[in-house]
């Protein structure tokens, strides 16, 4: 039972092989450097080394979202092409999951957090569960200061991901002592825990992606939210533009 | 074409609004065409949405792939190549294509290519007869608006090329200062032909000799012209208005892409992209290229738009030469044409 786990949702680019949830190889650059160049070569490199063809795939796991768009879209087309043309099943997980389980064994809960721009975030509330993590609040874009606010006076909760140091002042100033944040590698979410993440739920049996399956964004394109909001206010006007 | 040339070619097309697959065998054989148009999804917001096309194009591309497969009764195996458009175009919506064939070819072998979205419109006429060397075309679309010569198969010069506006953003746009419906060149098209192009609008010929364009000035006038009759409670007949755009629009394009045959010397004009769908720009090439004793060809409609069709076929001669891309290859959204 080979999988191929391929993440690049985040400036991070991660690509994982495992054998029923057991590491056979793993590829971790955390770089400004494009996904798009580097993902299929990096795929291509690491199932040479381990002497393994695209044939001897089993199923894919992809970090479905959210995160930068076009990143997230790179991953998902690339992972779900490569399973479409193999004929095996594609298993999409939450982006915020995946970074969530370097948190696995601190005592309390996760929040997984990337920026979403403007002092919005992208993130979730996460706990323990056998073999991985579960959502205890859903995923969602929220401005900061709101998030926070919502999680006062839960006990202590581990911050993680490189964004989550950016607000850190923040983070302290309203949850004080309850606050703790990861080690730097801890902060660099690992395409070996999406492909773990994407076998538990396989053997839990969780349906694959389906074929006009898409990521999850989080939230609508902005000419869409604004339309929909002209909409009820009965606005004619728009933001778009031709090309 | 080379008549030794065996090959079946994949072609995938992403390049803006439309996700689209196609088979074509040895260069012009067209085995299958499958288009998915988002034309209905950008109308609400008058124009296409980037980051909305990317995220249709997501969605329908493996489908889109398959079905151009099931529909040419071929197999993966069977393929000589994949080839995908990688600009130019929206980076963002390229990004989507590119990254499919570039997982296609590295799961199934096939090797991959990578073909001009310009290349491809040329070679939309090559699935209809065979393209004559050598000649001029004129491609003339939402995106781009280029004068390119080719001595022979696969051999690209750019000649000429808008310095602002494509001529079909230039219908786009002006269509939408009179509140002409999305996507506005059939419309102004239609509308012509019920007024008469008597008002003055400019002509931009830029400097004696340039094969460029600019629609831009033209759209402002069009804009100024409005508002001026506004102003004076003047009514301006918007059939009238439609018939002196596109008379400035289509003049500008024929004289150039005539000056282009004579200044390489050639007798075979090709015309290609979108807006060769226009009634007036046709019927006056038509005319003008059987005064100058220049065969014209035009590719049917179908063909004009964006489709994966022409990118199969302008990629089988990128195969017959031996030119394949790697798994490293992006999407660029100003490919240049070499």
């Amino acid at each position: 039972m080979k999988w191929l786990a391929v993440d690049t949702s985040t400036l991070v680019l991660g690509v994982a092989i495992l054998d029923e949830g057991r590491l056979l190889g793993e590829v971790t650059t955390h770089l400004h450097k494009n996904h798009s160049v580097r993902l299929m070569p990096t795929v291509a490199r690491l199932m040479e080394d381990l002497d393994l063809t695209p044939q001897e795939l089993e199923a894919i796991a992809v970090a479905g979202g959210p995160g930068s768009y076009t990143g997230v879209r790179i991953g998902y087309t690339s992972a779900k092409t490569m399973a479409w043309s193999l004929g095996i099943p594609l298993y999409s997980v939450s982006s915020l999951a995946v970074l969530a389980m370097n948190g696995f064994h601190f005592p309390g809960e996760i929040i997984p957090l990337f920026d979403a721009r403007r002092d919005r975030v992208y993130t979730g509330l996460y706990g323990m569960d056998k073999g991985g993590v579960s959502l205890q609040l859903p995923e969602r874009v929220i401005n900061i200061d709101y998030w926070l606010e919502e999680l006062k006076g839960r006990g202590p909760i581990l911050f993680l991901g490189e964004d989550a140091i950016r607000f850190k002042e923040r983070i302290l100033h309203v949850l004080g002592d309850d606050a703790h944040f990861g080690l730097p590698v801890e902060n660099i979410p690992r395409a070996s825990a999406l492909g773990m993440l994407a076998y538990t739920r396989f053997q839990e049996g969780a349906a694959p992606e389906p074929e006009d399956g898409a990521p999850n964004y989080l939230q609508l394109a902005e000419a869409e939210a604004k339309w929909l909001q002209k909409q009820g206010n009965g606005g004619e006007e728009n933001g778009a533009s031709t090309h | 074409m080379s008549k030794t040339m065996k090959s079946l070619v994949l072609g995938i097309e992403t390049s803006c609004d439309e996700t689209a697959a196609a088979v074509v065998e040895d260069g012009y054989l067209l085995k299958s065409n499958v288009i998915s148009s988002q034309m209905e999804i950008h109308r609400r917001f008058g124009g296409v949405v980037p980051e909305v096309a990317s995220r249709r194009h997501v969605e329908r591309v493996t489908s889109i792939i398959e079905q151009a497969l099931d529909e040419a009764k071929v197999t993966k195996e069977d393929l000589s190549a994949v080839a995908v458009t990688q600009g130019p175009g929206l980076v963002g919506a390229l990004l989507i294509g590119v990254s499919a064939a570039k997982a296609f070819s590295f799961a199934t072998g096939v090797p991959l290519i990578g073909v001009h979205h310009i290349a491809g419109h040329i070679y939309a006429s090559h699935l209809v007869e065979p393209l004559r060397f050598p000649l001029v075309s004129l491609v003339a679309s939402g995106g781009h608006t280029e004068l390119i010569y080719m001595p022979e198969h696969n051999r690209f010069e750019r000649l000429g090329r808008t310095r602002d506006d494509a001529a079909g953003e230039a219908f786009d746009k002006v269509a939408r200062v009179m509140d002409l419906p999305y996507p506005g060149g059939p419309h102004i098209d239609q509308l012509a032909k019920e007024g008469s192009p008597h008002l003055n609008l400019p002509r931009s010929w830029l400097e004696p000799n340039s094969l460029d364009f600019s629609f831009s000035g033209l759209k402002s006038a069009v804009i100024n012209l409005l508002h001026n009759s506004e102003q004076r409670g003047v009514k301006i007949e918007k059939a009238d208005l439609a018939a002196s755009f596109q008379a400035s629009v289509v003049e500008v394009l024929v004289e150039k892409a005539v000056r282009a045959t004579r200044m390489k010397g050639v007798s075979e004009l090709v015309l290609a992209g979108g807006v060769s769908a226009n009634s007036a720009l046709r019927e006056a090439l038509a005319a003008r290229c059987q005064e100058e004793g220049i065969t014209l060809r035009v590719p049917p409609l179908n063909l004009c738009t964006d489709n994966a069709a022409m990118i199969a076929a302008a990629g089988s001669y990128r195969f017959r030469d031996g030119q394949f891309a790697g798994l490293d290859m992006n999407a660029i959204a100003n490919l240049p044409l070499a």
